[in-house]
């Protein structure tokens, strides 16, 4: 127990003093997951929306595989990005690995399934209810796919932040690609996973208890942004 | 205006599902102007014939041509349905929606919704979110987003089912507009004195087939078939 006391108080410390290296790594997670997220979004909810819409063959089945790669594992995404990324690797030229590139884009391919997954759950039933009307209005296979997104922006919401909460706590994968070097790819997981086995669990609490409030921290701010749980009908 | 994409010629047309026939073999021609209404007891398939004119129900066999390219003639069709279908957009928006699915300009397109809106009477909740509207203001809604790309047809599902008599007069009111102004009308309705007050010509649908078709005046004085005679009487008919 006391070790939870000495992390609460380090914790404390370190966000009291704007310790200059905790500023640092929670900056750089932070770059790392919002970039992820952001293109993952970009990947995934047109997915979603195109999923929703269109039928195809083997549809059920995709929506299957896209549901269980919601729960891929991140070490192995890690590694197989490492092989495709090392010296010996088919993009080793781009000298990529171990730089914050690399952990976005192992970030990506973690998130962008779940946030596709969650979006295509949530305009399926928004299309649904449109279905008749888009149909009867001529809409193109495009403005379909435009007004589910735009109408179910709410839901969509949920999807990003979910994919936020599964990128900013990962450790797997980052560590793998990004090698937790200091002052170029350390990030609160990652400065956790080190600290822990230093034997340091003061501070590794304390960046663990950052990293919760970060987290809480976000999804409160893009609440009170996009004003949900206000309008209730929408 | 002119309603040039008719004449609707329906030749043979049948829709099928689950292996059942819901509505043909049907034939149908639909031309001039006016107010046509379907009648017919519940699961008569009234529902299932506007749509499957409209092009939204598929056809199992036949043919259902428009006096232009079908592509070109659902755009100059509209369609209310019974439970009207409101986007989570503000009244206007959703007025304005079929225009700028058109490629209008939003500013443009908004303020024709605008007009549109005030026309059937809710001018003052243009701004509100539209799911917060009440049925008959849903329904005139849905009756603005049709009327504003100014249809040829306008096919409309039982329109006022669960409205009360002054939304249903409201309703009926811009209907008769449209109708003056050229637009032809399929309506399909349950409500005798509805169909009495709009109908030129009345299409008695009985087990998915055009059991009779009259003009209205001598439907509702004496149709030709007894179940047509039955219904109007406010007998069941099954």
């Amino acid at each position: 127990m006391t070790e939870i006391w000495q992390g609460l108080v380090a914790a404390f410390w370190l966000v009291v003093t704007l310790d200059k290296d905790l500023v640092e790594i929670t900056l750089r997670s932070l770059q790392v997951t919002i970039t992820a997220v952001l293109i993952a979004c970009a990947l995934g909810m047109p997915m979603g929306a195109w999923l929703a819409i269109q039928r195809f063959r083997y549809r059920r089945t995709v929506i299957a595989i896209l549901n269980a790669l919601m729960g891929l594992p991140p070490v192995v995404v890690g590694l197989i990005v490492y092989l495709f990324l090392s010296r010996a690797g088919p993009f080793g030229a781009l000298n990529l690995l171990f730089s914050p590139t690399a952990m976005i884009i192992a970030q990506v391919i973690i998130v962008t399934p779940l946030v596709a997954s969650i979006s295509h759950q949530a305009v399926r039933d928004l299309w649904a209810d449109y279905h008749d009307l888009l149909i009867s209005l001529n809409a193109t296979k495009r403005q379909r796919m435009a007004t589910l997104l735009i109408d179910g922006r709410r839901a969509l919401l949920t999807a990003a932040l979910a994919g936020f909460g599964r990128a900013v706590g990962e450790v797997g994968a980052i560590i793998i690609v990004g090698g937790n070097i200091d002052h170029v790819t350390r990030v609160l997981t990652t400065a956790i996973a080190l600290e822990t086995s230093k034997g340091n669990f003061a501070l590794a609490l304390g960046l663990g208890f950052v990293l919760i409030g970060l987290a809480i921290a976000v999804n409160i701010c893009i609440h009170a942004l996009s004003r949900t749980e206000r309008e209730g009908t929408w | 205006m002119v309603t040039d994409i008719l004449p609707l010629i329906v030749r043979d047309a049948k829709v099928r599902m689950r292996g059942k026939t819901i509505v043909g073999p049907i034939d149908l021609d639909l031309s001039g102007t006016g107010v046509t209404v379907v009648m017919g007891p519940n699961g008569a398939g009234k529902t299932t014939l506007l749509r499957m004119l409209h092009g939204l129900a598929r056809l199992s066999s036949g043919t259902i041509d428009w006096a232009i390219p079908v592509q070109q003639a659902q755009t100059r069709q509209g369609f209310v349905f019974q439970t009207p279908i409101v986007l989570r957009r503000s009244v206007r928006d959703n007025i304005a929606y079929p225009l700028v699915l058109h490629g209008v300009a939003r500013k443009e397109a908004r303020a024709r919704a605008d007009h549109w809106g005030t026309r059937v009477g809710l001018a003052d909740m243009l701004m509100r979110p539209a799911r917060v509207l009440s049925g008959g203001e849903k329904q005139k809604l849905a009756l603005a987003r049709a009327l504003i790309r100014d249809p040829s047809v306008l096919f409309l599902d039982e329109p006022t089912a669960s409205l009360d008599g002054r939304s249903m007069r409201e309703i009926e009111t811009i209907l008769l507009t449209a109708a003056h102004e050229g637009t032809r009308i399929v309506m399909a309705t349950h409500n005798m004195g509805q169909a009495k007050r709009l109908a030129q010509e009345v299409i008695f649908l009985y087990r998915g087939l055009v059991h009779e078709r009259n003009h209205a005046a001598a439907f509702f004085a004496g149709p030709a078939k007894p179940e047509a005679a039955a219904f109007i009487k406010g007998d069941i008919v099954e």
